[in-house]
């Protein structure tokens, strides 16, 4: 009990520390914006790569969505999360980027593909728990993020912005320009793909057979 | 409106998401734990996939490039710095300015005590005169680093970004094309740009922070 305190008073704490941190920013002092940003800089960096999926290019546009978010600092709202609307201002950056840098023909007749909610029977590989502390092996990490990675990237964008920048379905669903029922659905395939796909590794021993074998391809 | 259908797998699958997120209603919520009660094998699905939504939720599985906050703090502090420059004109030029600055000064990084690896290219040069904390890109079964946007890089899909010491520590050796071009843009009367530059940012020797 003692101990779910403190972590609310943190929390607490650290909540109007942003606070007056937005409203010192906002009143002029922009050099406290990396103070206010830092928290979140690895998960903006996470949904620019999610999107580009390009170590280089999403770096950059990180840096460049950090840099727009402070010029439209007066625009935020205390309403809003301060961290979504920083993830909302990087994924329309890495959208603008792709689009920029591709045609776009062929991922737009793509998207205009409707989903159908119906999710592909196959035979599930029986599923042995991962257990989190597995998660501080960088090897565990690697994993799970090729897993990630291989997933289509309709899938892989819903599934970042939810179930890792931990965005609502309506946020996520404005961030990507796309309807609510859509990230549903796309959520749910992304969750049960990755689900088949590392219940497959597991079979195949990947987890338990670290360190992992040169040449050693789990999926 | 309470769904009173008893779960078959087909539902369970298409709402084991929904599920999760709570936004069932309590009638399928009910049919559907009756259903994993007795089926094994959409058991295994649910636990499966929530274990997902547990790993991936989880602030470890969010990482970035080493120096990557470092290299983000730094860009903030030099626009901070430069209030007259429009954006665009700073976004436009940050990453000539940068290849300028492996020709103009800097750090040697590349001293006999800091190389951990030899030379991935025997016929190479090693670095001299580049900021250790620059951003360059290697990729693999390469053995140059590069300016971001080279178009030189070979096998792209690989690219991996580190700092030019790391790059230098690990063997890398400079491209010479792209950096030969920035050579030539300088010689072509960009002395003041090359002042700012340098004036601008910070060329330290500044150490590698793994933990960002």
């Amino acid at each position: 009990m003692a101990e779910a305190n403190v972590v609310l008073n943190n929390a607490m704490e650290g909540t109007s520390r942003e606070q007056e941190l937005i409203a010192r920013v906002q009143g002029g002092e922009n050099e406290l914006f990396y103070e206010l940003v830092r928290p979140y800089e690895r998960r903006v960096y996470a949904a620019a790569l999610a999107i580009l999926r390009h170590e280089a290019d999403a770096e950059e546009v990180a840096q460049e969505a950090v840099l727009k978010a402070l010029r439209g600092i007066r625009q935020f709202r205390a309403e809003a999360r301060f961290s979504t609307w920083l993830i909302q201002i990087t994924v329309n950056e890495a959208l603008m980027r792709r689009r920029r840098e591709r045609s776009g023909m062929m991922e737009g007749i793509d998207d205009q593909r409707d989903e159908d909610g119906q999710y592909t029977r196959r035979d599930f590989a029986d599923w042995r728990e991962i257990p989190s502390e597995a998660l501080e092996r960088k090897e565990v990490r690697q994993k799970l993020a090729r897993a990630l990675a291989s997933l289509d990237r309709k899938y892989r964008e819903v599934f970042v912005l939810r179930d890792m920048e931990q965005l609502n379905i309506q946020e996520t669903a404005e961030a990507l320009g796309i309807s609510v029922a859509s990230v549903k659905t796309r959520l749910l395939r992304a969750r049960l793909m990755l689900r088949d796909l590392l219940a497959g590794g597991w079979e195949q021993g990947w987890f338990s057979r670290l360190p992992f074998e040169k040449g050693t391809k789990p999926w | 409106m309470v769904n009173e259908k008893p779960a078959n797998c087909e539902l369970v699958w298409r709402e084991i998401s929904n599920y999760l997120e709570g936004e069932v209603d309590a009638g399928l919520r009910t049919a559907m734990d009756e259903h994993f009660r007795t089926c094994a094998r959409c058991r295994s699905v649910l636990e499966g996939t929530r274990n997902v939504m547990q790993l991936y939720g989880d602030e470890r599985m969010i990482e970035a490039p080493s120096g990557y906050g470092r290299r983000l703090e730094r860009r903030l502090a030099q626009n901070l710095r430069g209030p007259s420059r429009s954006w665009s004109a700073w976004s436009a030029w940050l990453v000539p300015l940068a290849a300028l600055l492996l020709i103009t000064g800097g750090v040697r990084i590349a001293s006999s005590r800091t190389v951990a690896h030899p030379l991935l290219s025997e016929h190479a040069q090693p670095a001299h005169g580049i900021p250790s904390d620059l951003v360059v890109v290697v990729s693999a079964d390469a053995k140059e680093f590069h300016v971001r946007g080279c178009e030189f890089i070979h096998n792209k899909e690989k690219e991996r970004t580190l700092t030019a010491k790391e790059a230098v520590e690990q063997g890398y050796v400079p491209c010479v094309r792209c950096m030969r071009k920035y050579l030539q843009t300088a010689s072509a009367g960009h002395t003041a740009l090359e002042l700012e530059a340098a004036s601008q940012l910070d060329i330290e020797d500044v150490g590698l922070g793994g933990g960002e």
